[in-house]
């Protein structure tokens, strides 16, 4: 009986299982198959791009209308690359554009995460108002502020140690000082810092602490993922910045790379070394996503920044 | 794990971050104004930064300038051409233009308007040998010229054009509306090729008036009355540029040009892809390395009015804020000697503005292979129309020409066009 009973189970399960496994197959190819897509939609031009960068550029052309486009086959060479260091001053400009990024970040920490603090931690009038108007500015977009900025900028003194000047135009700081202060990554301190319970700070103001010793050694240190989301998000549009180097800067020595790429627009257009040229600049940002992948994806999760 | 990671990348930041901060803020410092600083020193821009044989030309005239004298010093200072408007139209505004700088030829009488830029005065006599289309003015006052002009021409091979029968047109003749369509339609027909010619739509910006308002005009229309400068009233919107604007069209219809070119229409044609491609004689160069003497630079049709091209190309003029313009005219007269006019020409493969430094250049001297483009631009040439509504209305013809492209009704497009100049040129009170 039992035997029986058990033959009927497992030929009444059986059935089910398969087309529960198949089911399983099934959605798994699919998601496989939509990740494939993914990654070539994602991939296929930064592989163009890299690929190309070894071509002649009538090969380029020539390969386009094939998958040749997508492989490294033909006339393969450097010479795109020795081109693109002879016709532009690519160190320097790498240069530029690190002392640029890089202190953009490192200053946009420290004021932006100061900022969110205050408006999280620290009790004032008119508090609520103040987040609303940094929260408002982050619907104008840039192009608007650019012209005015100039003009702001062009108007504003400088003390260093060649003395005091007049307008920014033409240096670095004209390039950082106005993207340290940034309503998105002060918003996202603001969030973070919101979910570090206030305890914390009582306990600490029994033990004595000031606000900033409350902010140096206590929300800071828990605010890792606010801290490597902030660095990065800040760091990609300056690394990126177009628009206003053009506007503002005239000498070659102070230009930052991504205004390079122009030097290969001319009336015959060097399409090859433009991709040589973009593969390169490319590099130091995806080293960097790479290497801080994990923590990132980990502290856009934790933040509550989707996409 | 992650806060180790966290850690290492705040430590890394911060490490690069101080010495590269203080760097910055030293070097931020030691930069020099852009105008003339006092002491001599006249700034100069030039959209030549990525052209290095061009920008070597110019850095010649620049020493050769300094070194002829011990008042002033030229500083060269290049810029990508791609976008140097942009920094020249922003330097403007924040009132730090250079003393000298380059101009696109069409930009002139804008730029003059606007107050960029300085008459040239006491140059008549010089500049009255240069090409017409390479001196840029605006109100009968001249405001720039520039060492070279470049030329519109159709690019093919001669043994393309025997293959289909297709008589190869000279400037005493050139080809008529009905020979150029029978031309391609000839060689449509074969299956040869993708497309029989290609006129680079894909290409943007100043392209569009450049290379298609000479069209219009051989048909008989205009961008604007030039009497007056007032109205496109009848001169864009008339029958002729009705007939224009409906062969245009015609073009993609009939499939004899792509709708829109690949990015790079001259490589497309050396790749075989187009039996005729219309494009400026920088192309030379390259074609003539690909295909060697086959190669045949052919003027463009005659639709009724005779052929047409664009004229004027990048010149040089001085701001109307430099502080030493007495300084900056010498450079200007000094640097308009045929020498250097044969030099700048020579670096760049374009064409010389005046016959003495033709004579100079390989190539362009009477009966050299390049000769036939500086005739090209002698007889076929037409300045875009000097008023400084200008480059409104190159957005505005751009727009249109795209629209009929497109499939827009010719005519409706026209009026509107027509329309918004019209209503550009009241508002601005004419540019009076």
């Amino acid at each position: 009986m039992t035997d029986t009973l058990a033959h009927v189970a497992e030929s009444t399960t059986q059935p089910h299982h398969t087309a529960g496994e198949r089911r399983h197959t099934v959605r798994n190819v699919a998601v496989t198959v939509l990740r494939l897509v993914l990654c070539l939609v994602f991939g296929l031009p930064l592989l163009f791009m890299i690929i190309s960068s070894f071509k002649p550029d009538i090969q380029i052309f020539s390969d386009l209308g094939s998958v040749k486009a997508f492989l490294p086959v033909g006339d393969l060479s450097f010479e795109n690359y020795f081109g693109v260091f002879d016709r532009v001053p690519f160190a320097q400009f790498l240069l530029n554009s690190v002392i640029i990024s890089v202190s953009t970040v490192v200053l946009g920490l420290i004021v932006n995460s100061m900022a969110a603090f205050a408006l999280s931690r620290l009790q004032f009038r008119g508090q609520k108002v103040i987040l609303g108007v940094i929260l408002a500015t982050l619907i104008v977009p840039f192009e608007t502020m650019a012209l005015p900025l100039l003009w702001w900028v062009n108007t504003l003194p400088f003390f260093d140690v060649n003395g005091f000047s007049q307008g920014w135009l033409d240096t670095y700081q004209v390039q950082i000082v106005p993207f340290i202060a940034n309503a998105f990554s002060i918003y996202l301190f603001y969030q973070y810092f919101d979910s570090i319970p206030k305890e914390l700070d009582e306990a600490a103001t029994v033990d004595g602490a000031g606000w900033f010793r409350i902010y140096r050694s206590i929300v800071m240190p828990l605010a890792g993922p606010a801290v490597a989301t902030v660095a990065i998000l800040t760091f990609l549009p300056a690394w990126n910045q177009y628009l206003w180097p053009l506007m503002v800067v005239q000498s070659e020595e102070l230009r930052p790379a991504m205004v390079g790429i122009d030097y290969f627009k001319q009336l015959n257009v060097s399409w090859g070394q433009i991709m040589a040229y973009a593969s390169i600049i490319t590099v130091p940002v995806l080293v960097l996503f790479v290497a801080f992948q994990r923590s990132f994806i980990n502290s856009i999760a934790s933040s509550g920044v989707k996409g | 794990m992650i806060s180790r990671t966290i850690k290492r990348l705040a430590a890394t930041i911060l490490v690069a971050a101080t010495p590269l901060a203080l760097a910055a803020c030293a070097k931020g410092g030691s930069s020099a104004s852009s105008d003339s600083a006092g002491g001599g020193t006249l700034t100069m821009w030039t959209h030549n930064a990525g052209n290095k044989n061009e920008l070597a030309s110019i850095q010649k005239i620049v020493t050769d300038f300094n070194g002829s004298q011990t008042k002033y010093k030229v500083d060269v200072q290049a810029f990508p051409q791609d976008s140097y408007n942009q920094s020249v139209v922003a330097a403007a505004a924040a009132k730090k233009l250079p003393c000298i700088l380059d101009i696109d030829g069409p930009n002139v009488p804008n730029w003059a308007w606007a107050g960029y830029l300085a008459p040239l005065e006491g140059m008549d006599d010089t500049l009255s040998k240069f090409l017409p289309s390479t001196v840029g003015k605006y109100q009968d006052k001249i405001y720039s010229y520039g060492y070279y002009d470049v030329a519109l021409t159709i690019v093919s091979r001669k043994s393309v054009l025997k293959k289909y029968g297709v008589r190869i047109p000279t400037i005493e003749q050139p080809w008529t509306a009905e020979e150029f369509d029978a031309a391609l339609k000839k060689i449509r027909d074969s299956g040869d090729f993708d497309y029989p010619l290609d006129i680079a739509t894909s290409f943007t910006g100043e392209w569009w008036p450049y290379a298609y308002s000479p069209m219009l005009q051989s048909f008989g229309g205009d961008l604007i009355n030039r009497t007056d400068y007032k109205s496109a009233q009848g001169v864009l919107n008339g029958p002729e540029a009705l007939n224009w604007a409906t062969w245009f069209r015609s073009l993609v219809t009939e499939k004899y040009v792509p709708l829109k070119s690949g990015a790079d229409p001259a490589k497309d044609f050396m790749n075989g892809k187009s039996a005729m491609l219309y494009n400026g004689t920088w192309t030379a160069v390259d074609t003539r390395k690909k295909f060697g003497d086959d190669v045949v630079f052919l003027p463009p049709a005659d639709f009724g009015k005779g052929p047409k091209i664009g004229g004027g190309s990048w010149q040089w003029g001085i701001s109307q804020n430099c502080s030493d313009a007495a300084g900056a005219m010498e450079y200007m007269k000094f640097a308009a000697q045929d020498k250097y006019v044969a030099g700048v020409a020579e670096a760049t493969t374009n064409i010389p503005t005046t016959d003495a430094a033709a004579a100079q250049v390989k190539g362009y001297e009477p009966g050299g292979e390049n000769d036939v483009f500086r005739e090209f631009t002698k007889t076929f040439a037409v300045v875009r129309p000097e008023t400084p509504g200008y480059p409104f209305i190159a957005t505005e013809f751009t727009k249109t020409a795209q629209d009929i492209l497109n499939g827009a009704d010719p005519q409706k497009a026209l009026d509107q066009a027509v329309k918004n100049i019209d209503a550009n040129q009241e508002s601005n009170n004419y540019f009076e």
